[in-house]
């Protein structure tokens, strides 16, 4: 069957159904690891952590697969990445600016 | 008539650019950044108040000036409501997959179900607004009030555009002036629906689940 995908200069073609499928399903399984963390005691030490990191997976999938960030140009990428790293430095220095992390 | 088709054919060509990308995206990505720069300054503000609240409500169980509070966020619900957003992500994704090769049945099924799920999203958050103000959290109750309320009710008023969005292509391909070749416009809706997703799984992990 045709496909009205036009590739861009630098990107590759998308997934398929079965790619968006099996994406979904590992993030559903990522966000029930979420909410099963949270009401384990014994990993509560580590538990930012540990949700710290299983968002970053979660958006880290959505951004690369559904976003078509892994297979669109690169400048797309770095667009992104730019607004997404002025933001947590702008959360690093609100919250160093109010807690007086350096101080 | 010919003529005008001719003249449309060539408006779509006229697209063509020196990075050989189609401007129309690149300002989607340009807007999604200085959104991430919005949103990056709500959650900000969201942990730099948070448990800094002299009374109650607080999201977590807490004691304030030797008053017992009761936890107000119930996490079972926003996990739902997290699944269902992120499950409208895999529908929108399906839409695009089914326009891009000439399904307009697929694109419509795929594009109301996105719609739908995104729907359900707000309602629960309506529901959980409504819910936490009846337990007494208001906007200007305490610093949590305030912050929770604006950076959620933000995200959801993202939400209601996405929706808007969808269903106003939802009409377009029905009244059949949405064609296959026009698939970008399926994409750009879908890059907004997705940025909405990621938003709240960066919200759902630091405003409900991380600790104090």
């Amino acid at each position: 069957m045709a496909t009205h995908q036009e590739l861009e200069p630098g990107g590759h073609a998308h997934p398929g159904a079965k790619e968006y499928v099996a994406v979904a399903v590992v993030l559903a399984f990522l966000t029930s690891i979420e909410v099963a963390v949270y009401y384990i005691d014994y990993v509560r030490p580590w538990l930012a952590h540990m949700l710290l990191v299983l968002s970053a997976a979660k958006f880290f999938l959505v951004a690369a697969f559904f976003m078509h960030l892994k297979f669109d140009n690169r400048l797309f990428s770095s667009l992104f990445v730019g607004g997404l790293i002025l933001a947590i430095s702008l959360g690093i220095s609100l919250l160093a600016l109010f807690h007086n992390l350096f101080v | 008539m010919e003529h005008a088709v001719a003249s449309a054919h060539a408006a779509e060509h006229e697209h063509e650019t020196s990075t050989g990308l189609d401007n129309r995206k690149l300002v989607m990505w340009a807007f999604l950044a200085s959104d991430c720069l919005f949103f990056g300054s709500f959650i900000s503000t969201y942990m730099i108040y948070r448990g800094r609240s002299p009374t109650g409500p607080c999201p977590h169980e807490c004691v304030l000036n030797g008053v017992h509070y009761e936890g107000i966020f119930s996490i079972p619900y926003t996990s739902v409501s997290a699944f269902v957003l992120l499950m409208s992500s895999l529908t929108m994704v399906l839409a695009l997959a089914a326009i891009q090769r000439g399904d307009h049945r697929g694109l419509r099924v795929w594009l109301l179900a996105t719609a739908l799920l995104g729907s359900v999203f707000v309602g629960g958050q309506y529901f959980e607004f409504t819910t936490f103000y009846h337990h007494g959290l208001s906007l200007s109750v305490n610093l949590f009030g305030t912050t929770f309320f604006v950076l959620t009710g933000f995200h959801g008023a993202h939400v209601t555009v996405g929706i808007i969005m969808l269903l106003s292509l939802l009409l377009t391909s029905l009244l059949g002036r949405l064609p296959a070749s026009d698939s970008l416009t399926v994409e750009l809706t879908g890059l907004y629906w997705h940025f909405v997703d990621v938003v709240w799984i960066v919200i759902f992990t630091v405003v409900y689940l991380l600790p104090a």
